[in-house]
């Protein structure tokens, strides 16, 4: 599994994609499951450079595997932030009008989506969530 | 990411070319903003747009709210990928696609 490792900041979040972009081209990945990943990653990265340290700064790993038989993409985000399940939060009503919409929890809404699995574990201190997609060819 | 306006009497257009995500949807706030004064029909271009992660989708929505006060607006031009996404969290039924 190749791994990177940041500020756990947004200024971060292009050098972090950048990586699992590199990595799911030298795997092959098509243009549409490439994005879904992405997006997928972006939320994810998103919500510990907002929420995991905050106020304070801190680290964040991300490392990323592509399997054969299944070709299959895992993508594992690390942190050493308060602990926080992202699945427990609720669904946001998507069948609201635009006025009554609030955009809180699309993004996780949208991994849980896109995503063939998604889950989260918390040891030795660490936040760890992650996430896998078969990349059906 | 980038925006091409256009402005024809009270009809203005944004072809956006990029991505709309974290990094790029704090630009697009900001044009629109300071674009929609005088404004009854607003349209987003989409052909250049493969990426809308769920900061892109919020100034979207911030865009049709703002058009709902004073006219209409049409996301057009809208790719595969981005329409995966708009179905996927329900905003087919709060724009206007075409």
């Amino acid at each position: 599994m190749k791994e990177i490792t940041v500020d756990a900041e947004i200024g971060s979040l292009d050098r972090v994609l950048d990586f699992i972009r590199q990595e799911l081209k030298t795997a092959g990945c098509d243009a549409r499951a490439e994005i879904q990943i992405t997006i997928a990653a972006e939320e994810i990265f998103t919500n510990i450079a907002h929420y995991a340290y905050n106020p304070k700064l801190g680290l964040a790993t991300v490392r990323c595997a592509v399997s054969d038989q299944p070709l299959e993409v895992t993508l594992q985000f690390l942190d050493n932030g308060v602990p926080y399940n992202p699945l427990e939060a609720a669904d946001p009503d998507i069948t609201v009008s635009a006025e009554q919409r609030e955009i809180g929890g699309l993004g996780i809404f949208m991994v849980k989506k896109s995503m063939d699995s998604i889950d989260y574990a918390y040891h030795d201190g660490k936040n760890i969530l992650t996430i896998r997609k078969n990349l059906h060819r | 990411m980038e925006i091409q306006k256009a402005r024809s009497g009270s009809t203005l257009t944004f072809t956006v070319i990029g991505r709309l995500d974290t990094t790029t949807a704090p630009q697009f706030e900001t044009e629109l903003k300071s674009s929609l004064e005088g404004v009854n029909e607003f349209d987003i271009d989409l052909n250049a747009v493969d990426y809308v992660s769920s900061a892109g989708l919020r100034v979207v929505l911030l865009a049709q709210k703002m058009m709902n006060k004073q006219g209409s607006m049409v996301v057009k031009n809208v790719r595969p990928e981005v329409l995966e996404v708009f179905e996927m969290t329900g905003f087919t039924s709060i724009l206007n696609i075409k």
